[in-house]
């Protein structure tokens, strides 16, 4: 009795796959018949989105879910599937192949820590589009793509400087490579732009999310007097620290407003869906080609948020001026005379830095109280 | 009234069935949970299945994810068979994986020396990681459970330390990672998938904790002083050169993980190496009943619910969270099943 009972345990096992791998047979069919048969009026969009943090983080990760969001309502795009905290290196190379593997045609990474595992697969699937977001890498099917969000983020700064009253404004940021350095040198010249009194205070995370340690770095920075906190994370969470010592806070990658509404002043901001819908009509139509997209405001791939009833009228004005003059492409954030916070002169007078020289920033402005990890 | 009461004799028959009872069990509570998020159980089930056993691909990437599972299962499961409570072995495959980096970026040996080379220091550092806390306990009764938890955070801080700094890749844009291993130095793979040498290791590995387990003295007298530690010491077996060495096979082989997966898969040192590897290894030592041949059968079977579980998200759009939970339940009802293994529950009635 007791052996039959096993027998019939053990059974169910060898059975039960079996069963199931019919089945997945039977589904087959109808996912690869879309490929096969794809219509001469363009292909039909089977995208999928690979996240760093979850969608809910209200943040990096949400911001790009938005997008996502937007173009699945295009008509050619048939399905829009992602897939949430990926952890960066060896495990995503796994997942993004079998995305490819599932049929999905057109792929964004959207963390720098997947670049090498993007090109990787994508040299397996010649015929799907890779996007990777934020790196340098690209391939005949491997394009990248990016915002100057350093330009919102010089006006974020230009806020902060006029809203500081003890002149130190504290920068939680996550990892010290060019992106995050970038944002940090922008936001400084333009809070410097306003108040050459202020200095920016900097305290590294080396996490993109992990709000208990972002909360803990804002906390750091407001101990040592800072009235404003800004950000490069993926939580709300310095932000929340901030409101809850009195200090304003201004935020990064989505509008918070509602959510921090004590302390809210504005934030850098990415408009993901209008790029998204654009790549997916090239590839829809076919005129899709490699290459390294860096849009801006005028693009209005970035843009700052909406400065909230803190920010006094003429501060607000003075701040939509600038913006107007960088969205008609007049940008001249990191036009010299630039030092960095050794005193030393790295953009020269007259001359300003080239697109290559700013992907690659690795030093930080005088103004800037902190210094890059080596 | 239900009162538990310990059974004199583990029934074998529900010793054998238990493991598979409880993945089961877990089952059905989580089909449950995906029928009230409005989701077909059956369909994500089979999803899972195809997704880690459909295709030669899903296969090779369920062996791949089984490999650090096997080697970190096979060093606790020793471990356990002498009562010794190795909770280190996370901590043990980070400290493998950092000699083995040591190895290839600086030591400037090429080839299959090497490669030999960077086993043998993963093996190595690993094991004496896992040896300090067997000298403690040995030479002090320092209760090892505490001293391996504990040095797991050291060693990924310390490897943390090292990606950050000193072996950071002055080409990479100041991303906590080592350069690459130069390709000579990366395992080979089969196939064109990512199934690497670590993988054959591991088997091999298997092989030899079984033969060592069961055919040679040492293996004899561990199981003596796990099974009766005072009939051992009467026996005249030096308890405490065991413990230590125990616990140093049982690091070294965490650590040849650790070579495995910085080696074969990620080719570089960097953070998150291990997605918990040497805790699963705890489950997985217990789930084969400490058996070098039941750790590989459940490692594999592990790996398959592991990689299944990214289907889950991509073709359900099941929240990552409930994957997590997911594993979770599987992982509670084995431990259930493990307490109903030695205690069985009676009825009382009262009142008469």
């Amino acid at each position: 009795m007791k052996k039959l009972l096993l027998l019939a345990v053990l059974a169910s096992f060898l059975i039960l796959p079996g069963c199931s791998k019919k089945k997945e047979e039977e589904t087959k069919a109808p996912e690869a018949a879309p490929a096969a048969t794809a219509a001469p009026a363009g292909k039909e969009i089977r995208a999928a989105f690979v996240y760093v943090g979850p969608v809910g983080d209200g943040g990096w990760t949400f911001a790009h879910d938005l997008g996502r969001q937007m173009m699945a309502k295009l008509p050619y795009v048939k399905d829009v599937t992602f897939i949430e905290s990926v952890p960066e290196g060896a495990e995503s190379t796994r997942i993004i192949t079998s995305l490819a593997q599932k049929g999905y045609n057109l792929i964004f990474t959207t963390s720098f820590g997947y670049m090498d595992p993007t090109i990787e697969v994508a040299s397996k699937f010649p015929d799907v589009v890779f996007m990777h977001c934020s790196g340098y890498k690209t391939a005949e099917n491997v394009g990248t793509y990016f915002g100057r969000i350093y330009q919102p983020r010089y006006l974020s700064g230009m806020v902060a400087g006029k809203m500081t009253k003890t002149n130190v404004i504290g920068y939680v940021a996550a990892f010290p490579i060019p992106e995050v350095i970038r944002g940090i040198n922008a936001f400084t010249l333009g809070v410097r732009s306003v108040n050459p009194k202020a200095v920016v205070k900097v305290v590294w995370t080396q996490t993109w999310f992990d709000p208990g340690k972002e909360r803990d770095a804002a906390e750091s920075l407001l101990d040592v007097k800072a009235d404003v906190i800004t950000m490069h994370q993926d939580t709300p969470a310095p932000l929340q620290a901030a409101e809850k010592r009195g200090a304003f806070a201004i935020g990064y990658n989505s509008d918070m407003s509602s959510q921090i509404p004590g302390a809210w002043l504005t934030a850098p901001v990415w408009n993901w869906g209008t790029l998204y819908e654009e790549i997916a009509k090239e590839v829809h139509e076919g005129t899709w080609k490699s290459g390294k997209i860096w849009y801006g405001l005028e693009h209005n791939l970035v843009d700052l948020a909406p400065m909230s009833k803190l920010v006094p009228a003429d501060v607000q004005e003075l701040v939509n001026a600038k913006k107007a003059e960088l969205a008609s492409g007049k940008d001249e954030i990191f036009t010299g005379p630039i030092k960095d916070n050794t005193g030393k002169v790295v953009v020269e007078a007259g001359k300003s830095l080239t697109d290559d020289e700013k992907l690659s920033m690795n030093f930080l402005v005088e103004g800037v109280q902190g210094t890059i990890p080596k | 009234m239900i009162r538990f009461e310990k059974r004199k004799d583990a029934s074998k028959l529900f010793t054998a069935v238990a493991p598979f009872m409880s993945v089961i069990f877990a089952l059905v509570t989580a089909a449950v949970i995906m029928l009230f998020a409005g989701i077909n159980p059956i369909a994500a089930y089979a999803g899972m299945i195809k997704e880690s056993l459909g295709s030669f691909y899903g296969v090779s990437e369920t062996l791949v994810k089984s490999t650090p599972l096997i080697l970190t299962g096979l060093g606790v499961s020793i471990a356990f068979r002498m009562k010794i409570w190795n909770i280190g072995a996370d901590g043990q495959l980070y400290m493998g994986a950092m000699g083995a980096s040591y190895v290839a970026l600086y030591s400037g040996l090429t080839g299959f020396t090497g490669i030999a080379a960077m086993f043998a220091a993963a093996a190595v550092t690993g094991g004496l990681w896992a040896g300090v806390s067997g000298f403690l306990k040995a030479k002090a009764n320092v209760n090892e459970i505490i001293v391996t938890l504990l040095m797991n955070y050291i060693a990924i801080a310390w490897v943390s330390y090292l990606v950050y700094g000193p072996w950071k890749d002055p080409n990479g844009f100041n991303f906590p990672l080592t350069p690459r291993f130069s390709p000579d130095l990366v395992l080979s793979t089969f196939f064109n998938t990512r199934l690497h040498t670590g993988f054959i290791i591991a088997l091999a590995l298997v092989a030899f904790v079984y033969i060592f387990m069961e055919k040679t003295v040492w293996g004899y007298e561990i199981k003596v002083i796990g099974n009766n530690p005072k009939a051992a010491k009467y026996a005249g077996i030096s308890i405490d050169r065991k413990i230590i060495g125990v616990m140093f096979l049982s690091g070294a082989l965490a650590g040849i993980a650790g070579f495995g997966e910085v080696a074969g898969v990620q080719g570089r040192l960097q953070e998150g190496i291990s997605h918990g590897y040497g805790y699963t290894a705890i489950i997985v030592a217990w789930l084969a009943g400490r058996s070098a041949i039941g750790v590989l059968v459940v490692s594999v079977i592990m790996a398959v619910i592991l990689v299944g579980g990214d289907s889950l998200q991509i073709l359900m759009q099941l929240p990552v969270a409930f994957v997590n939970l997911f594993q979770g339940l599987i992982l509670f009802f084995i431990l259930a099943s493990d307490f109903f293994i030695h205690n069985r529950p009676v009825i009382i009635r009262s009142g008469k």
